[in-house]
């Protein structure tokens, strides 16, 4: 179920996880998942949605972004095009025959693959929603912090959102960075069906009714 | 117009598109969401909106009603029920 992969990182060489249900067939499909707190609260979905693959004659493999979930590297060193690298490193270690890449997995996946993207999000987006919970966390605390200066910070020493200490790389590339679809089908949450988009929950949640929609749209 | 009637009232179309995000974002049922009323409590009352579930929220908002939510109008009285949020979001998109 645990596989490893190698990667190389800003620190040299690091062995990285990735949740894989490998039998050596010939679909193999790469996941690349949502960045932040938004890959918790899919992951469960989407190994529902990997058991299913599993069933219907596919493999799957799920691996961490360096400096996330089980990686030992340094969450601050990451940035968009490292993940990017990663991911087409994770591709070819697995022998990958097509990807699903998820909210904003699209802004780092290897877009060469056919495959699909998942409501894809703007880096843009993504950022203003954590510098966003950061003035209110703030604000709650009877501080006043403003998110435009917050933005300016970021750029050049990095900022600390939501718990994660994203280092001014990170901050930078996600200002701008638009998702790149180069001919995967892209999929929209309502073709799941009901419940919403499991990256708006507060609370992670099992949704076994769009796990079972994806992997029907996958299984094809 | 796209109204919906709930609960013998009339519904705005903010109305039912702030109720239909609260659902996602709370994943809560239909009708649990419909019953909320202008006294329901939010932030505060509801230990799973923390600050980055409502940032996610006021997001979403933006994203479905297409209006812009500037930093200095989120304060705690603004998430502090149902009616306030709802009042806020029918200015904007009036305006």
């Amino acid at each position: 179920m645990i596989a490893t992969w190698p990667c190389p990182g800003p620190h040299g060489q690091s062995e990285e996880y990735a949740l894989a249900l490998d039998r050596d067939r010939p679909r193999r499909l790469l996941i690349v998942p949502a960045l932040f707190d938004e890959a918790n609260r899919m992951r469960r979905m989407l190994v529902d949605m990997m058991r299913l693959l599993d069933q219907a004659g596919i493999d799957t493999f799920l691996p961490d972004l360096p400096g996330c979930n089980e990686s030992l590297q340094d969450f601050t060193a990451q940035s968009l095009h490292g993940w990017r690298s990663a991911m087409l490193i994770a591709a070819r270690h697995f022998r990958a025959s097509e990807v699903l890449a998820v909210r904003g997995g699209a802004l780092v996946y290897p877009n060469a693959m056919p495959g699909w993207v998942l409501e894809p999000a703007k880096g843009t987006s993504i950022l203003r929603q954590m510098i966003r919970a950061r003035v209110i966390a703030a604000r709650e605390a009877g501080e006043h912090e403003d998110s435009a200066d917050l933005l300016e910070r970021g750029r050049t020493e990095g900022l600390e959102l939501a718990g994660w200490r994203c280092g001014a790389s990170l901050i930078a590339g996600l200002e701008h960075a638009m998702p790149e679809i180069e001919g995967q089908r892209l999929i929209a949450q309502s073709e799941l069906g009901g419940g919403g988009g499991l990256w708006l929950r507060a609370e992670p949640a099992a949704a076994p009714a769009q796990s079972a929609a994806l992997a029907r749209i996958i299984a094809g | 117009m796209n109204d919906t009637m709930a609960a013998g009232t009339l519904m705005s179309d903010t109305d039912s598109t702030l109720r239909a995000i609260l659902q996602d974002v709370l994943g809560l049922s239909a009708e649990r969401v419909a019953a909320f009323d202008a006294s329901t409590g939010l932030f505060g009352d509801l230990p799973e909106l923390d600050s980055m579930a409502v940032a996610g929220l006021l997001t979403e908002i933006e994203d479905r009603l297409d209006i812009v939510i500037e930093d200095d109008e989120v304060d705690g009285e603004l998430l502090e029920s149902y009616g306030n949020l709802l009042s806020f979001l029918e200015a904007k998109v009036a305006a």
